[in-house]
């Protein structure tokens, strides 16, 4: 059994909405393994993408437990998380989150200034094909090109987690493989657990695991045998 | 640079607009700071300099006439550090290419020993030559005003008899940086001045060998004024002394120390309405950008940037702002500030005058507008801070409305839904809407306090000049002259009808109180000089008891019924009981007032101390010639020359002043209702934008957007004009002194004034926003996540 990188146990999450009580985790159970390629499925509103903010450090469960190798992150404490985020993990998000007014490259270079040994934003860049686009801003660039700078600038500080939610959600099947092919060559080449969350099933066919979520619960939890290779899969 | 430093300044660049608006306010506020302080400061630092170097006198004393013993005798009082006795005369003069007479204070300067007190700074020309007899030096103001360059030479009437002297030289004196005439109101750079000339030949001249008929007295460390003062009465009683007095009842000291209190009430004033509102509208830019930056600050949160680096990120862009408003304040109050130093350049004179501005001051203006800054963005920050990124991700709730207070009134059922949603949104904030209501009636405060300075000086000016005093020209005799002099001055070409009257130097006293003023005596039925308040209600001369101006009754505190103690300061020196039988509020000068023959009666002499006139303009000329070969007449005022030589300077200070404040509300106005209708815009850019596709016309989508705007405006300016006349009533009640009591007076003119400027600036801002509302792209607007 290869190493737990992430490892949550009997998962809580109950939050605010306006004026509405939203109960988006209920007793989740659940470990993230080195080097692997994990899909998390499920409709919206299922609580994927609140398991996927807490696993990262960007929210806090209501009640349970959440370790990080053998550190404690449900006690971490904002300053704490803020470095787990800044060491560790690397985010790639549906809607890209680009910081509009910073260049391909510049939006990649916000995140290696803060990290320890980071690719140059420009090698990023060419790992996901954009060695042409480095001068570009976000508004020149398409959805796709979009995806994949932040893909860049999520693995360029090389993470050992790369969390990343419904990046091809707003993308066309062509771009969304592209997306994808770029994610799993990151999984391989950079050795980084990545996890995908997504309401699309077919993508769960490149991974080697799959979670089921429903109404905020892990419904299953299934090992594929051979993942499929990014152009196998259509959708 | 790092890629998170080029963020900050594409931001910047991105809301330049807003940012503009912002720093422009923030400028104003360092710009009056700076132009205040600096003018402040140079002023202070100039006076302080002169007084110090040509040794200003602090105690001053005027007499009748005094053996020379006297003096030493008042240099032997304690405390007292040197005495200057010399011979103050008032002079008729005949100037070069001046048609009228005009009327000159004559002092002596020492010529057998050095000057010991006021000594004079020779700007052009040279000292006296003691040796000769005809040589004077003159007045800066009254050289220039009157091209006597050194070498011309100009007719004096002393002692009865013209003679022709030379001017050698241009003076300055630590005794009349404010050059006005002894008992006049206004100064006259053509038509009065002064001039220096050696002792031996004004003794000569005035049959003042080896005594003096004033004295200034310097005092020791250490002295008290007070008993130098008591002291040098005492010893001066026998000699017709006029009362000692000190530097604060010192007409040149008093009236620049005056200007100097404005100044500094000024310099505390705008810096605190400008960056109090830079501070409002900080705010809710800066919340904007946060909330707008929401997705952005939980990216940056998401890969490990720290608290401390996001609230340093959205800091450094206030700070930005703010500083570039610094710079350009700092810039602008320079200029400004010494424009203004060269306008007092024009009423106060000084050997030299050097504008600085001191590395305090401006650490002064960047501390306080720092801290302006911080105080307005503090909170956004602080929410910049506190955002869980996870939240940031999602889209934002919708903003909360619910049925409240407005729906309660009813008011809603009658509106229509664009007024509902008009009503609702600026009910949702009532802070921000109170703030900036607070902020357009603050620009309008600035508008009429500014026009109120205006207003009263011209109901002063109008109630004194154009009901009180009524004369073409007044005359003073050299002595006090016989009843019969009336009939030569009617016989003089041009006089249509003489006025004559008497003053006289008094102390009234009331319990323990005492005050100096002048009783005046003047005839009956009287038509060029009348005692009349502002309620122009004339009071005729009483045959029995005085009348007072309103002001020097309260500060004797005696009301009319009382009965005050006359002491008269010369002559007789009479003592005599007096009831108060009216007071009048008379706005400029305090007088006390009986009519003629009561005061001749109570002198028990005949005499007349001159005579107010009125002349036939046509003759003018001829009045003039004759009144110059008047040897009686010591000194001639023509009041309308006067009036208008005071309004040509005046005219120029005040257009500055207006433009200024036309310039300094502009800017509120803009900063208000531009940012307003800029953050209303971003906030509700969908809302606006799905209407436009529900089928609303540009015109009513801006009507939407801009209403908020066009309602804090209409509720700014009548607050404005109820805060202005709240302050101008404050600064009119600072403003009662014995000199001036400033009237409660706004015309309808300065506030239809502010309202023109405040709607002119809201109505532009508002047209630059809505080109930008009719540009929404309603695609993309609906399409993208906001």
């Amino acid at each position: 059994m290869p190493e737990a990188v992430l490892r949550a146990r009997g998962l809580e999450k109950v939050y605010r909405m306006g004026e509405v009580e939203v109960r988006a985790l209920h007793n989740v159970d659940l470990d993230l393994y080195r080097g692997e390629m994990f899909v998390l499925l499920g409709p919206s509103g299922s609580g994927k993408s609140t398991l996927l903010n807490i696993l990262g450090g960007l929210d806090v469960p209501s009640s349970g437990t959440i370790h990080f190798f053998d550190h404690d992150l449900t006690a971490a404490d904002e300053r704490e998380l803020t470095r787990f985020r800044r060491e560790h993990v690397g985010f790639v998000f549906q809607f890209y989150n680009l910081i509009p007014s910073l260049t391909a490259r510049e939006n990649v270079a916000l995140v290696t200034e803060i990290a320890e040994s980071p690719l140059d934003p420009a090698e990023a860049l060419g790992l996901v094909g954009l060695q042409e686009r480095l001068d570009h801003f976000p508004a020149q660039l398409s959805g796709g090109e979009q995806q994949r700078v932040a893909i860049a600038r999520a693995v360029a500080k090389r993470p050992d987690v790369l969390l990343c939610d419904e990046p091809t959600g707003a993308l066309d099947v062509q771009t969304g493989k592209l997306v994808l092919d770029v994610l799993a060559r990151v999984n391989r080449e950079l050795g980084a657990t990545v996890a995908v969350i997504t309401h699309n099933a077919a993508i769960a066919r490149m991974a080697d695991r799959v979670v089921r979520m429903h109404s905020g619960e892990i419904a299953s939890v299934v090992a594929n045998e051979r993942r499929a290779a990014v152009d196998e899969i259509e959708w | 640079m790092r890629a998170i430093h080029r963020k900050l300044w594409r931001d910047l660049w991105h809301m330049r607009g807003q940012a503009l608006a912002v720093a422009l306010i923030v400028a104003s506020g360092i710009a009056s700071f700076v132009t205040a302080r600096s003018a402040y400061d140079s002023l202070w630092a100039s006076h302080v300099e002169y007084y110090r170097a040509y040794r200003f006198a602090s105690v001053f004393a005027s007499l009748k006439r005094a053996p020379l013993v006297v003096a030493s005798r008042i240099a032997e009082l304690p405390g007292v550090e040197a005495v200057e006795p010399r011979v103050v005369l008032g002079v008729t003069l005949d100037v070069p290419g001046l048609p009228e007479a005009a009327s000159a204070r004559l002092l002596s300067l020492p010529d057998r020993r050095p000057q010991l007190l006021n000594l004079l700074h020779i700007r052009r020309g040279r000292a006296l030559d003691l040796s000769r007899s005809d040589e004077v030096l003159v007045s800066v103001p009254f050289a220039e005003a009157n091209g006597l360059t050194p070498g011309r030479r100009l007719g004096a009437l002393i002692n009865g008899r013209w003679q022709s002297l030379q001017v050698v030289g241009w003076a300055l004196s630590p005794e009349y940086i404010f050059e006005i005439p002894a008992q006049g109101l206004l100064p006259d750079k053509r038509r009065f001045g002064t001039l220096w000339m050696g002792e031996r030949a004004v003794a000569r001249a005035f049959d003042m060998e080896g005594a003096f008929n004033d004295v200034s007295v310097s005092l020791g460390p250490g002295a008290n004024e007070k008993t130098v003062i008591e002291g040098i009465d005492r010893l001066l009683e026998r000699y017709g002394g006029l009362g000692a007095y000190g530097r604060e009842d010192h007409p040149s000291h008093a009236r620049f120390i005056q200007e100097f209190d404005e100044l500094r009430a000024w310099g505390r004033l705008m810096p605190a309405i400008f960056l109090g509102i830079a501070a409002f509208l900080l705010q809710i830019v800066t919340t904007r950008v946060v909330f707008m930056q929401r997705d952005q600050i939980a990216v940056l949160k998401a890969f490990g940037y720290g608290n401390g680096a996001v609230a340093r990120h959205y800091l450094s862009l206030v700070m930005l702002i703010v500083a570039a408003g610094v710079v350009l304040g700092i810039g602008a109050g320079l200029r400004v500030g010494r424009g203004l130093l060269d306008q007092y350049a024009e009423y106060f004179r000084f050997p030299q005058m050097r504008h600085e501005l001191s590395p305090a001051l401006v650490a002064w203006g960047l501390a306080i507008s720092a801290l302006a800054a911080l105080l307005g963005a503090l909170g956004a920050v602080r929410r910049a801070v506190a955002l869980p990124p996870a939240e940031a991700m999602r889209p934002e709730a919708p903003a909360r409305f619910r049925a409240g207070f407005l729906e309660r009134t009813g008011l809603l059922a009658v509106t229509s839904p664009a007024g509902r949603i008009l009503l609702r949104n600026l009910a949702r904030r009532p802070g921000r809407l109170a703030l900036s209501v607070l902020s357009i009636a603050l620009a309008v405060t600035v508008l009429v306090v500014g026009r109120y300075f205006l207003d009263a000086i011209d109901l002063v000016m109008d109630v004194h000049f154009w009901t009180v005093e009524r004369e073409q020209a007044t005359v003073l005799f050299t002595e006090p002259l016989a009843a019969r002099v009336r009939h030569d001055l009617l016989r003089v070409p041009g006089v249509l009808r003489v006025e004559p009257f008497r003053a006289v130097p008094v102390r009234l006293r009331f319990g323990p109180r005492r005050e100096r003023t002048v009783l005046f005596g003047l005839t009956p039925g009287a038509e060029l000089r009348r005692i009349v308040g502002p309620g122009r209600q004339e009071i005729p001369p009483p045959p029995e008891g005085v009348v007072l101006t309103d002001f020097l009754a309260r500060t004797l505190g005696a009301r009319t019924g009382d009965v005050v103690t006359l002491e008269v300061l010369e002559g007789s020196r009479t003592v005599r009981e007096s009831p108060i039988v009216a007071q009048v509020d008379e706005l400029l000068g305090t007088y006390a007032y009986m009519e003629l023959g009561a005061l001749r009666r109570l002198l028990g002499e005949e005499a007349l101390s001159g005579a107010y006139l009125a002349v036939d303009p046509l003759r003018n000329q001829a009045f003039n010639a004759a009144l110059k070969a008047t040897p009686a007449v010591g000194g001639v005022s023509m009041r309308e020359a006067a009036i208008r030589s005071y309004q040509e300077t005046i005219a120029d200070v005040f257009s500055t002043f207006t433009t200024i404040l036309i310039a300094l509300a502009a800017v509120i106005a803009v900063g208000v209702v531009y940012n307003g209708a800029r953050i209303t815009l971003s906030e509700r850019g969908r809302e606006l934008a799905s209407l436009r596709v529900l089928g609303f016309t540009r015109g009513e989508v801006a009507a939407m957007l801009l209403g908020e705007q066009a309602t804090v405006t209409v509720l700014g300016i009548p607050l404005g004009f109820l805060m202005g006349y709240g302050l101008s009533g404050l600064i009119a009640r600072a403003y009662q002194n014995e000199l001036i009591r400033m009237p409660l007076v706004i015309t309808e003119a300065s506030y239809a004034f502010s309202f023109l400027v405040i709607v002119g600036a809201a109505v532009a801002s508002g047209l630059v926003v809505k080109r930008r509302s009719d540009r929404l792209d309603l695609v993309a607007v609906l399409k993208t996540r906001e």
